[in-house]
């Protein structure tokens, strides 16, 4: 029995990071003293930070010569994180960054919230770039999604983010953990700068010289983005088969969602559950054909409505999609989305 | 026959300073210095915005960029990540005394062990000459046209003294670019620098007083006389910090 946060800095080791530089702040701490003491064990390197602008700036400096790096942060200390992840999308470079998310907006409070999800997704840093998101749902997620983060980051040399909360970090649960690997095994990366030693010299820029220039790293950058779009959609189904009214809900609100769908399905409710794992690349995909016979979406999330915009871009048709949910700490309790179930059901089905 | 030509560690690309400019003669002496110390392979440069964005086109070596102030971090993660390597910040005087002074300071108080030169030229260059941190008082610029006024923008600010005063077994040192026998004595700042960073010894920072004509709307010989005049009296020259083992 491990902790969310634990099992995500486990992880990240046996996917061989060896470097995490952080500054702290609840409810993120636990992740960073995990890391503090056991990357010494494993000739890492931890570095506790003068602030979240420092601490993204090193994970940079890290990536920049190569190896897998990561940080973390709750919320407010991630938009001080936006400058350098900006930066590092433009010089695709590749790295982790953990999100254990407390309520907003501004310092807000430390209660599990979902209000970070437009932050992680839309980027609050300049310019045209995506990272990747992944939003666990439970601890072995929290183990599994960060140890694949370290590999599509280096896959796409991009910033791969885990969006999760302070109940998913704090919480308690059985974990499988991934196998360990050695950093020195993992594929090299040619672009990187160490040095300019029997090869041409290696350049990282965030900024070229032309307007030209600057357009075709956008080419480039939007190409990639397409191709994790294609291949990197990831999702659950629960119930989906006969669904006709359907939940959406991703990490901690989905856990406290499937309580409710289970009782309502016994009531011999019609509804499923779609469970974005990805949550960008949004999974659009999981959207084909359901028009047919959904009637109605309803988005379970933490906050005031923001991964339902998600959900009217994806489905199909003129499904009506209900938004159930509240921003600054609030928690639904499986009464609360059941009655909501029930209700939405008398209405449209 | 001796002829005068670039450092080998350097491309024959254009200068792409104003006439006039201190940053052409710095990033030489830091050519001449990684030529002379053999560590061309290994050396890794890190320039964030403004004029010293540009350093990269000029040098032949790995480089990267940084945002805006935060090369120290970003060189904290580098070094950190491949010890072995020579690892240097060019920055300005924004870069590293306005936005980017914490990363600046908390590097020097972790005694990293790796080298940042900085171009105190008292203004802010590629924006249009703006009021920097280390302008002089009643120096104008486009923010302050009537000159600093310390009772509305405070004192210049004094890097050298200041990191001499956070890191230990550091070299620090101030240097400027305005004469001969000036540049020369940069020159062995400079050395000195990345032989404290070679031998592990500390951190290692050299500010480099340097002119701005553009900047501070003067032909490049009243930038130099202005230099040794009000520059020079106001940011005094020498070694702040030696590390022993130097």
């Amino acid at each position: 029995m491990v902790t969310g946060n634990e099992a995500c800095g486990e992880a990240a080791i046996r996917a061989g990071c060896r470097f995490f530089f952080a500054y702290p702040i609840t409810p993120q701490n636990e992740l960073l003293e995990y890391m503090a003491h056991r990357l010494p064990e494993v000739g890492g390197i931890f570095i506790q930070s003068e602030s979240e602008l420092a601490a993204i700036s090193m994970v940079y400096g890290a990536a920049v010569a190569g190896k897998r790096a990561m940080t973390a942060s709750s919320a407010c200390g991630v938009a001080l994180m936006q400058e350098g992840l900006s930066y590092l999308a433009a010089s695709q470079l590749p790295c982790v960054i953990v999100n254990i998310s407390r309520a907003g907006p501004g310092l807000g409070r430390i209660a599990p919230a979902q209000s970070d999800y437009r932050q992680m997704t839309r980027g609050g840093g300049d310019g045209d770039y995506h990272l990747v998101v992944f939003g666990p749902a439970s601890v072995q997620e929290m183990a599994e999604l960060t140890y694949l983060a370290f590999d599509l980051a280096d896959k796409y040399r991009n910033p791969v983010a885990i969006l999760a909360d302070g109940m998913l970090g704090q919480m308690m649960e059985p974990v499988v953990l991934p196998k360990s690997r050695d950093p020195n095994d993992l594929p090299p990366k040619t672009w990187a700068v160490t040095g300019a030693k029997g090869r041409e010299r290696n350049l990282i820029l965030a900024a070229p010289y032309t307007d030209e220039e600057l357009i075709a790293i956008n080419e480039e950058l939007e190409k990639k983005y397409r191709s994790i779009e294609a291949a990197e959609q990831r999702w659950e189904t629960v119930f989906m088969d006969d669904a006709e009214l359907v939940v959406l809900a991703f990490g901690t609100s989905s856990r406290i969602a499937i309580e409710a769908i289970e009782h309502a399905r016994n009531e011999g409710i019609k509804v499923g559950m779609i469970r974005p794992i990805s949550l960008w690349p949004f999974p659009k995909e999981a959207f084909k054909d359901l028009d047919d016979h959904v009637r109605a979406y309803i988005v379970v999330e933490m906050n005031n409505g923001q991964m339902i915009e998600d959900v009217l871009l994806a489905r199909c048709g003129n499904t009506p999609v209900h938004h159930f949910g509240k921003g600054g700490g609030w928690r639904p309790t499986p009464e609360c989305v059941y009655e909501e179930i029930v209700r939405l059901w008398r209405r449209v089905c | 026959m001796k002829i005068f030509v670039r450092p080998s560690s350097m491309s024959d690309k254009h200068v792409p300073y104003c006439p006039g400019c201190g940053h052409g003669i710095a990033l030489r002496l830091i050519g001449e210095a990684i030529d002379e110390l053999d560590v061309f392979k290994k050396v890794i440069g890190i320039a964030p915005v403004g004029c010293a964005v540009r350093s990269w086109r000029l040098f032949k070596f790995d480089m990267a960029h940084a945002a805006h102030g935060r090369p120290p971090a970003v060189a904290t993660g580098l070094k950190r990540a491949l010890p072995d390597n020579i690892i240097f910040t060019y920055q300005g005087d924004g870069d590293s005394a306005a936005i980017g002074l914490a990363e600046l300071m908390h590097a020097a108080l972790r005694c990293e062990k790796f080298s940042v030169f900085m171009i105190n030229n008292a203004i802010y260059g590629a924006t249009g000459g703006q009021c920097a941190p280390t302008t002089l008082i009643g120096q104008p610029s486009v923010s302050y046209p009537s000159g600093r006024d310390p009772n509305i923008i405070g004192y210049p600010i004094k890097m050298a003294e200041i990191i001499a005063s956070v890191s230990r077994n550091a070299y620090v040192a101030r240097v400027a670019l305005n004469s001969v026998r000036n540049i020369m004595e940069a020159k062995e700042a400079v050395i000195k620098a990345f032989k404290t960073q070679e031998r592990r010894l500390g951190f290692s920072f050299v500010e480099m007083l340097s002119p701005c004509p553009t900047g501070w709307n003067m032909k490049p010989l009243d930038a130099l006389k202005w230099m040794e005049e009000k520059m020079i009296p106001e940011y005094p020259l020498g070694e702040y910090s030696v590390p022993e083992g130097l």
